[in-house]
């Protein structure tokens, strides 16, 4: 997902406390930033929604690529419409983030150092148009199937900032398989195009829910705190099982031979991702990775005399408006 | 860190003649710069036709161990609510 590998941090509070933290949490109370929390549970959500934020806001970078090279202006408007809810995403979960104690300069300086990460998806790159939809259907597709049980998660700001983003999300999800439709109905070039893009965004879309949950160790604390609602395995199954019969409705197919309907089951039997892959990606070794912080590094530091300039013309613009009472 | 925007909290008024309500926080150099950006990050779907802008230091909550102390209280006066008061049928509506 969007925050994957999340480690829960050990906790060593009060027993007590402990207790009845749990236990407000079990009743379906919301968590609020000055609320007694244990320290496992704050530090686990900073980086939970911190990673959540970076992936927003490094998730600009594969879709601003192709903002000037889209096909018609609508589709171009349209793009920059989505690339802004992006950063808006991003904006809205830093502030949630923040509420626990950390800044927002912080929380990029960890994201530049490679003490936080993104996600593995975006260190993917984007060759052709049809990878816009691509994305929009598959990466935006599975960013929701975990995103909506999120609205309910425990800690208050994060669901709060989850219900904005869900509004928004599937707007980006249904454009992206709007492109491809358009694609799968042009000329046989184009349906090649929208088949190559499937062919390289399938296993990376696959990945984006994390390992599977017998070894996700992380899992079980942070179930248990509602910060993370359903496991891996099974909202990866949701989303093949949505996404089988669309692929079908566009006359695409999954690069899985075998992929098949299962009808004990009632849902896709599937082969999973390459892990050691997901895992080498994690680790900074995506095919993107680096260009993804260096160009998050670049604007960070080129945007740096914009955000010192602004605080002196603030401070100034102040300092003129005492003088003249 | 020193050097980081101050912090703003956000009130928009929806459509419909409701109250201003908070939608979330955002940094801003100051309150013109704050209600500019608030327009970018808060209302690109039409949700307000006004912004509200305070900057998130100037507002005093309540503490939450203090919740029983403000709250408790209006636990037993149910009486405060109409449903509390049995008027006869008869006596039509009221």
């Amino acid at each position: 997902m969007y925050a994957q590998m999340i480690k829960s941090e050990a906790t060593t509070d009060d027993p007590e406390k402990l207790a009845a933290f749990q236990a407000r949490i079990d009743a379906g109370d919301k968590i609020e930033p000055k609320d007694w929390m244990p320290q496992g549970y704050r530090k686990t959500l900073i980086r939970q929604i911190g990673q959540h934020a970076h992936s927003e806001i490094v998730g600009q970078l594969p879709e601003g690529n192709w903002i000037t090279r889209a096909p018609t202006l609508e589709r171009k408007a349209i793009l920059l419409a989505k690339v802004q809810d992006e950063a808006g995403h991003g904006l809205y979960l830093y502030c949630a983030a923040e509420t626990l104690g950390v800044s927002r300069d912080e929380l990029t300086e960890m994201l530049l150092d490679g003490r936080m990460k993104f996600s593995s998806i975006f260190a993917y790159p984007t060759l052709t148009w049809a990878d816009m939809g691509a994305v929009g259907w598959l990466v935006d597709g599975a960013a929701i199937m975990n995103q909506v049980p999120l609205q309910r998660t425990s800690f208050g700001p994060y669901a709060r900032a989850m219900v904005r983003i869900c509004k928004e999300e599937s707007f980006h999800q249904r454009q992206g398989f709007d492109i491809m439709m358009k694609m799968v109905n042009g000329t046989e070039a184009q349906k090649c195009m929208a088949q190559d893009a499937l062919n390289r965004f399938w296993y990376p879309a696959l990945m984006m829910f994390g390992p599977s949950d017998a070894e996700s160790v992380h899992s079980e604390q942070s179930m248990q705190w509602k910060i993370k609602m359903n496991g891996n395995d099974e909202l990866r199954q949701k989303f093949v099982d949505q996404t089988a019969p669309q692929a079908k409705y566009l006359g695409l197919t999954i690069p899985d031979p075998d992929l098949r309907w299962n009808e004990e089951e009632g849902g896709y039997d599937f082969t999973g991702p390459d892990w050691s892959e997901f895992f080498d990606v994690l680790k900074g070794n995506g095919p993107c990775s680096i260009e993804r912080i260096e160009a998050r590094q670049k604007a960070w530091d080129d945007g740096a005399w914009v955000r010192e300039a602004r605080m002196a013309h603030a401070a100034r613009k102040r300092a003129t408006s005492v003088a003249a009472e | 860190m020193s050097n980081e925007w101050p912090l703003f909290e956000v009130f928009i008024r929806g459509q419909h003649g409701l109250s201003h309500r908070h939608v979330g926080s955002l940094h801003a150099t100051d309150a013109a710069h704050a209600i500019q950006n608030a327009r970018d990050v808060y209302t690109r779907r039409k949700e307000g036709i006004s912004i509200w802008v305070v900057p998130a230091a100037a507002i005093t909550a309540s503490s939450p161990d203090d919740k029983d102390a403000l709250f408790d209280p209006a636990d037993d006066k149910v009486y405060r609510h109409p449903s509390f008061f049995d008027i006869p049928d008869d006596a039509g509506a009221m």
